[in-house]
């Protein structure tokens, strides 16, 4: 499998504080990796700096080799990546379908049009992707009204708009019901192995991680101290000790 | 060389006033992240309040103490007037968007502009001199009047005393703490609310002390309150906001330069405030000591916006309906009554347009008028100097207006939030001190007239008919826009920034074309105004007009298109009426000041909501 992504020492700081502190990884093709660490261990920092949201303090990141490092990041998402936030972003004065209708309008290039009527543009691909997601039956609601987790899944739908090859996923289940964030995550998954799209995503929920990460790093106070497979990760003795005697990496530690 | 210091000095003693007043705005908006439009009412209100003092006090404390202690007693009565203002006014809608604080605090304008008025009357009256500083001092042999090197003398201790309080003390470190992260001071478990009152309090107090302390320079008048607006945001923004060295060094350059600025250009003094302002803000986009500021994340107003929809069938036969009737009134309908429609068509085209930027776009702009005028005087020029038929010069309206447009984002654009806003009302300055000083081309307040339309338009009735259709196509354009993609983008970049640009969207781009339309469109409204009167004057430019616009726009509703035009027609009716009444701007602001705090969605929105109650509106949601 070739490298879609490489970052190279990465690092940033915020005055004498250094939240990510020149860290290495690759993401593979059609691979589902995930970013985990305890809160404030500089997971979302990391991801803001891959899709241009910040600006590295240092560090160099490749996509499919191409130096994309300090770009902005409407730049880096015409390149092909998608991205998803620990907050959610959505349009709040737009309906669930019109958020999808935006990113296929600027995908294909008609943000500058002033005529023609918004809502009628690329509708059934807008609906195709909720459908996906399994959002179809809520396309003309109010994006405001959404429920937490469906925000999440309408987040989804948006960022597979582009057809991306890389999709960075910051915490896509938080606050999510167990049972549904093993759905959202399958899904995720369903589609990395139809279309060979490359994941990269963050969690709180181990369960989550084990069932669907092909590779784990994790990252503490800033440093990448793991790298590896399910297992590796598992008998990593820092890992442990992160994770307070290696107890809690098998339970659920929850996070909202 | 003699003279050369005298303007210096003079320069340095005109600082203080402007430092004082700069500082309390400052403060203000540090703590408060609201910036005081009335902060130049209270300045008046200083000098009132210092005359009428002066007038009184050296009788009972002899002439020393009474002068002094009567601008030490006016800042205090100030600082209350603030306190009750803050208090009243805006404890209640300091979590609502920017436009909104700033809307309310021009109805604090209003309310106390007339208070003055009926308390003092309409005559200016003369400061009293100084005791015992009457005379000059004789510097190199210039003659420099003592009260000058008083106010020189002064400064520095005031900016010290400034610096102490906020430095050593308690209340100084609760500032600080709320300037630099407001969730800390909620955290450190102060009263926030009695924070902000004592600053407000206190920024008043300033610049009433400010107000005072000019009047053996000048004096006091009604306009005081308006032609401090300038000056006091150019300091300001080019000191950077919630500085006070920042204030400071800005007010003394802006007041040195506009000493030497009437010596050596008598013709430009305004305009060079503004030109420093625009350098200044090219290498430090927030001003010398300002600090990048993030946007504030301000919560909204009333209920979340709906998704917005053309029209639907009975919509759309309501407003067809109405233009029917507009069309068919010339056949039944006075000519007067003609004027005032006419009026109102151009009125609404062009609070349509400042409501596209502004609602659909999430940019408060302050200085609308300057596209409006700026249109005006584009095609007034045009008839004046190159004879050019109506029909053509009619044209540089829309195209004049547009060009100031992308100058003037230029620069704006890259600020977002009460920066935007201030940096927009200050290039309208510039526009309109441009009209206004530049007099060998546009003839100053003499303005520009004989500007008449071709013979075929000319008429009431036939003009009347062209400002319908041009208007009329106007507001359908920026329609056709808001529900075009690009309106759609613009929306997204209003609603979530972070999201658009990480969906591929420019949004500073999308903003800037959006805003150069908007200007396109005042344009073209002010190009029908100005071949409706035949003439036009700097007024047409001022700050008073542009806030007309946002008064206008905020009574109907920022939310949807139909809130610009329904508060513009909603206004040129009243205001017939309205101006009648001797107190009338007492009833606007207070009015205003109503409609922040009891309906912040306007007109329309108050009716949709009424509507959905009765039922006669179907509710998003449910369909
Ligand atoms: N703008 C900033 N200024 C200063 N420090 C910051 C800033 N942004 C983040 N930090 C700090 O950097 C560290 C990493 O934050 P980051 O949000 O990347 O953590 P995270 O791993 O995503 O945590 P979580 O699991 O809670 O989402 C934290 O200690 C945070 O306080
Ligand atoms: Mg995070």
């Amino acid at each position: 499998m070739t490298e879609i992504l490489r970052v190279e020492n990465l690092a940033k700081s915020y005055g004498t504080f250094e939240a990510v502190k020149g860290i290495s990884f690759t993401v593979r093709e059609g691979e589902m990796k995930a970013l985990i660490g305890p809160n404030g261990a500089g997971k979302s920092t990391c991801f803001n700096m891959l899709t241009g949201q910040i600006r590295p303090t240092r560090g160099e990141v490749f996509l499919d080799g191409a130096r994309i490092t300090g770009l902005p990041p409407r730049v880096i998402w015409r390149r092909g990546v998608g991205r998803t936030f620990q907050i959610t972003g959505t349009y709040q004065s737009m309906t669930v379908i019109e958020n999808v209708q935006m990113a296929l309008i600027s995908h294909n290039r008609r943000v500058f049009s002033l005529f023609g009527r918004a809502r009628a543009l690329y509708r059934t691909e807008a609906l195709a992707l909720l459908d996906r997601v399994g959002m179809a039956d809520q396309a003309e609601r109010p994006c405001s009204v959404l429920a937490y987790g469906d925000l999440k899944k309408l987040e989804l739908a948006i960022a597979l708009a582009h057809r991306p090859r890389l999709l960075l996923m910051d915490e896509p289940t938080a606050g999510m019901a167990p049972s549904a964030r093993i759905a959202l995550m399958q899904l995720t998954a369903d589609i990395v192995t139809e279309e060979g799209l490359s994941v990269l995503f963050t969690e709180h929920d181990m369960d989550v991680v084990f069932a669907h990460a092909h590779h784990i790093m994790v990252l503490n106070r800033g440093e990448l101290i793991a790298d590896g497979n399910a297992a590796e990760v598992r008998a990593n003795p820092q890992v442990q000790d992160v994770y307070l005697g290696g107890g809690m990496l098998f339970k659920e530690i929850d996070h909202a | 060389m003699g003279f050369f210091i005298a303007q210096l000095l003079t320069g340095l003693a005109n600082a203080a006033a402007l430092f004082l007043v700069a500082s309390g705005l400052s403060l203000i908006f540090g703590v408060t992240r609201i910036v005081n439009f009335a902060h130049g009412s209270f300045y008046m209100l200083g000098a009132y309040v210092g005359i009428t003092l002066m007038g009184v006090l050296p009788g009972v404390l002899g002439p020393y103490l009474g002068f002094w202690g009567a601008i030490v007693l006016t800042g205090l009565i100030v600082g209350l007037a603030g306190a009750l203002v803050e208090i009243v006014v805006l404890r209640p809608i300091y979590r609502a968007p920017e436009l909104f604080q700033l809307v309310a605090t021009f109805g604090v304008i209003l309310v106390i502009q007339d208070l003055a008025l009926m308390v003092w009357g309409a005559e200016d009256q003369m400061g009293p001199r100084a005791p015992g500083l009457r005379g000059v001092f004789r510097i190199f042999g210039e003659p420099i009047p003592k009260y000058d090197i008083v106010l020189i003398c002064i400064t520095p201790f005031i900016l010290l005393a400034l610096w102490a309080l906020i430095a050593k003390t308690r209340l100084g470190v609760l500032v600080r703490a709320a300037t630099q992260d407001r969730e800390m001071v909620a955290a450190l478990g102060v009263n926030q609310r009695w924070l902000f009152t004592g600053v407000f309090a206190l920024g008043s107090a300033l610049a009433g002390w400010g107000g005072a302390l000019q009047l053996p320079k000048g004096g006091a008048d009604l306009l005081m309150d308006f032609n401090i607006i300038g000056p006091l945001f150019v300091v300001t923004v080019i000191g950077g906001m919630g500085s006070l060295p920042g204030a400071f060094i800005a007010a003394v350059l802006i007041s040195v330069l506009n000493v030497f600025g009437v010596a050596y250009l008598p013709q430009s003094t305004l305009v060079l405030m503004f030109v420093v302002m625009a350098i200044v803000l090219i290498v430090r986009p927030y001003g010398l000591l300002g600090k990048e500021e993030v946007a504030g994340e301000h919560g909204q107003s009333g209920a979340p916006e709906t998704p917005i929809r053309p029209f639907g069938r009975r919509g759309r036969l309501a407003v067809a309906g109405l233009l029917l009737v507009m069309a068919l009134l010339p056949l039944v309908t006075q000519p007067f009554a003609l004027v005032l429609l006419t009026d109102i068509v151009i009125f609404a085209l062009f609070a349509a347009s400042l409501q596209f930027i502004l609602g659909t776009g999430g940019l408060v702009s302050f200085g609308h008028a300057a596209f409006y005028g700026g249109g005006a005087y584009a095609a007034a020029l045009m008839v004046t100097y190159a004879k050019t038929p109506m029909e053509i010069a009619f044209l540089f309206a829309p195209l004049g207006a547009g060009m100031l447009a992308l100058v003037i984002g230029w620069f704006c654009i890259r600020l977002s939030g009460v920066y935007f806003a201030m940096l927009t009302l200050a290039f309208s300055q510039l526009v309109w001190s441009l009209v206004f000083q530049w007099r060998a081309v546009t003839r100053g307040d003499d303005g520009l007239i004989d500007i008449w339309p071709s013979a075929w338009l000319s008429g009431t009735v036939p003009y009347y008919y062209f400002t319908l259709v041009v208007g009329v196509l106007g507001i359908l354009f920026l329609r056709t826009v808001i529900h075009a993609p690009f309106g759609y983008a613009l929306r997204a970049g209003r609603d979530s920034a972070r999201q658009a640009e990480a969906m591929g969207i420019d949004v500073k781009r999308v903003q800037y074309v959006a805003f150069a339309l908007a200007g396109a469109l005042a344009g073209l409204a002010g190009g029908l105004f100005v071949f409706a009167k035949g003439s036009v004057f700097p007024t047409e430019l001022e700050i008073g007009k542009s806030f007309d616009a946002l008064i206008v726009v905020f009574l109907g509703g920022v939310k949807t298109l139909s809130g610009g035009i329904v508060g513009a027609t909603f206004m040129a009716a009243v205001e017939d009426w309205l101006t009648r009444l001797h107190y009338w701007r007492l009833l606007l602001g207070l009015l205003i000041i109503a409609v922040v705090i009891l309906a912040p969605e306007g007109i329309v929105g108050s009716a949709r909501r009424l509507g959905l109650r009765l039922g006669l509106v179907k509710h998003t949601e449910a369909d």
